[in-house]
């Protein structure tokens, strides 16, 4: 019954991993990059919503409301000040300039915000202690059933916005072949831009579901991107969407388990499932069903 | 400005010819290798704090080439190289702690980390781009967890290299001093004459179009599993050497993600896919490491934005510009296209 219950927690841990992979994956369906200040940010959207909470005694959940337009611009301004001007000189150096922005947003969260470790998980009342017990072994916190059901709105909201939206048909538009869009007359750097700010966006989320369900750092970004790094592969690195959701169940599940054996394998039981799926022929979940000639969950937008 | 040469010029095309060597690049690599001689004899000559000094500076020395090998000649760009600094570093532990004289583990350490690179090149090589940066970083953290759970080890909390203490501190200090040089001299004399080899042109083909270079039939795999391998066993060398020079190692810090920022920084400053740039890039890092080391925070946030700033407005770094500017190349790697006219004509 422990393994049942372990399931469980890994498939709503699961979903906290899709949320941060799902900002990461959307980046690099369009734009072929991956941002690897990507966990900073959400550590930094984490942080904002901290500066709420002790400034104006906001509570976390509502401080989100204010802080995702910020996070919105931020993103925006990356893409055209920073990744904009990388993409232009090759694939290495947007890799680069997010490797030196990732170190410059951890330092400077040091710098303003102290090395302590932190979690906003109390200032949320009863969110955090309320739980539905099944039975004497299962029982399932509203917390990490509530992330779940957020992780899902995320996937659902952006798979509706690129398939049903104007906006979302330009990106996929441009996801497929920049060069094509551009004759047609979409402006790619203003494509490039919004998926940047909702990556961003998103990735604000994650930081706050990060700093509600279990603490946060100055240093935390760097394991957050290889979890959701790790999330995206397992799921078929540009398969389809979906797949960021689901790798990020099978990460949880796996490190669940893996704490089940023994708490210090918890990580490295994740790392263990992402590189046995990397030498897997297929490599990737969602790659193996399309390679079977599946329908698509979602319409591509990792080509 | 340097004349055409007299140096075995091959007539190609009319009025051009393809020349590698130039007087002052025969003469700066002569002059090269001349330094390393010298630098042999700096124990004999300078003092205890300059050995060590040097130690460290090398140390840079062989991580910026090592990550420039991978990254500026076969468009590799690995998070993840710490992976064999902590391996280098632990498995010099294991090797004393079964018997061997802590230089020989050294040394052994170093082929071990070879060894073991090579089955996970068929891991990670499967990756490209972003994917293995970070793919080969995962690796790093695997095996970091892996090695904190060995007892033998130390786990979590580290271990010294007590074996060291056997020698007088004096003999310490310069054996260290002249295995690292040995180790930096050899891997990067060895990636010079790699990258002159019949393989340096492909790897480099392999790093501008790979699927340019698969199609004329360069084996695309077997180059970049020959760099990561090279890579790998001198990161290992390089995480032996910093364990014996700072003699104390625990998994955090000897497998931080931290190295694989500094080689960065240096190879991004330096000169990245240039011969020379990884090394002037070292010095420069070792210099502001004296000066700022101890600032922290804001230390590693000049490092950071200096990266951002180099990636996005001086791709080539410091050496690239010079070389653009003036035509310098004082270890040649490549080959140049000159007229026969006495002015320095295009790069190839």
């Amino acid at each position: 019954m422990t393994w049942v219950n372990d399931v469980i927690q890994g498939i709503l841990l699961g979903g906290y991993y899709g949320i941060i992979a799902c900002g990461l994956a959307l980046m690099f369906g369009v734009m072929r990059i991956i941002n690897l200040a990507h966990g900073d940010i959400a550590v930094l959207g984490a942080y904002l919503i901290y500066l709420l909470l002790e400034h104006w005694n906001v509570s976390p959940l509502i401080g989100l409301l204010p802080v995702l337009p910020v996070m919105l611009l931020l993103g925006y301004l990356l893409q055209r000040l920073v990744l904009q001007r990388s993409l232009r000189s090759g694939l290495l150096t947007p890799l680069l300039a997010t490797f030196g922005l990732s170190i410059v947003i951890q330092n400077v969260l040091e710098q303003t915000f102290s090395p302590d470790v932190r979690s906003l998980g109390q200032d949320t009342g009863s969110l955090v202690t309320a739980a539905w017990k099944i039975n004497s072994e299962i029982s399932i916190s509203a917390l990490s059933a509530l992330i779940f059901g957020v992780a899902v709105l995320i996937f659902a909201g952006v798979q509706l916005f690129l398939s049903r939206t104007n906006a979302g048909r330009r990106m996929r538009a441009t996801a497929e072949d920049p060069d094509t869009a551009e004759l047609v007359g979409i402006d790619s750097r203003s494509v490039y831009a919004w998926a940047t700010a909702v990556a961003v966006a998103i990735a604000t989320v994650g930081g706050l579901a990060l700093a509600l369900r279990s603490s946060f750092f100055p240093y935390s970004g760097p394991d957050q991107l290889i979890f959701a790094f790790e999330a995206v592969v397992i799921g078929g690195l540009g398969s389809s969407l979906w797949g960021a959701l689901l790798g990020g169940i099978v990460l949880g599940v796996a490190q669940t388990i893996g704490a089940q054996i023994n708490p210090e394998y918890s990580i490295l039981a994740g790392h263990i499932v992402f590189l046995v799926v990397l030498v897997s022929p297929r490599g990737g979940l969602l790659t193996l069903r399309s390679a079977r000639g599946a329908r698509r969950a979602v319409p591509t937008v990792t080509t | 400005m340097t004349a055409a040469s007299e140096a075995g010029p091959t007539p190609a095309l009319a009025g051009a010819r393809i020349q590698r060597w130039t007087p002052l690049s025969a003469g700066f690599t002569s002059g090269f290798g001349l330094l390393i001689v010298a630098l042999a004899f700096v124990p004999v000559v300078m003092g205890a704090s300059v050995v060590q000094d040097l130690t460290s500076l090398l140390t840079l020395v062989l991580l910026a080439v090592m990550w420039n090998a991978l990254a500026g000649y076969a468009g590799l760009v690995s998070v993840g190289l710490q992976a064999y600094i902590g391996l280098g570093a632990y498995a010099t532990v294991w090797f004393a702690l079964h018997g061997f004289d802590p230089y020989v583990a050294m040394v052994l350490a170093t082929l071990f980390c070879a060894a073991v690179s090579i089955p996970l090149s068929f891991i990670v090589l499967r990756f490209r781009g972003a994917q293995f940066a970070i793919g080969t970083w995962v690796v790093a953290e695997a095996i970091g967890i892996y090695v904190s759970f060995d007892n033998q080890l130390g786990a979590g909390t580290g271990t010294s290299l007590i074996q060291l203490y056997s020698y007088s501190p004096t003999h310490r200090e310069h054996f260290t001093y002249w295995l690292t040089l040995a180790l930096t001299a050899f891997f990067v004399i060895a990636v010079f004459f790699l990258l002159r080899s019949r393989l340096g042109a492909s790897l480099q083909a392999i790093r501008d179009d790979e699927g340019a270079a698969s199609s004329v039939g360069v084996r695309v795999v077997a180059g970049k599993r020959i760099l990561f391998i090279l890579a790998s066993a001198g990161c290992g060398a390089a995480g032996a050497m910093t364990l014996a020079n700072i003699l104390f190692i625990e998994p955090t810090s000897i497998f931080s993600v931290n190295y694989s920022a500094f080689m960065i920084f240096m190879v991004l400053v330096g000169g990245l896919g240039t011969f020379e740039g990884p090394i002037i890039g070292a010095i420069i890092l070792y210099f502001i490491q004296q000066q700022f080391g101890n600032d922290g925070t804001s230390y590693l946030i000049g490092l950071g934005a200096t990266a951002i700033a180099f990636a996005l407005f001086i791709p080539r770094g410091i050496w690239g510009l010079v070389e653009e500017r003036t035509g310098l190349r004082f270890m040649p790697v490549g080959y140049r296209v000159r007229r026969r006219a006495p002015e320095p004509g295009a790069d190839p």
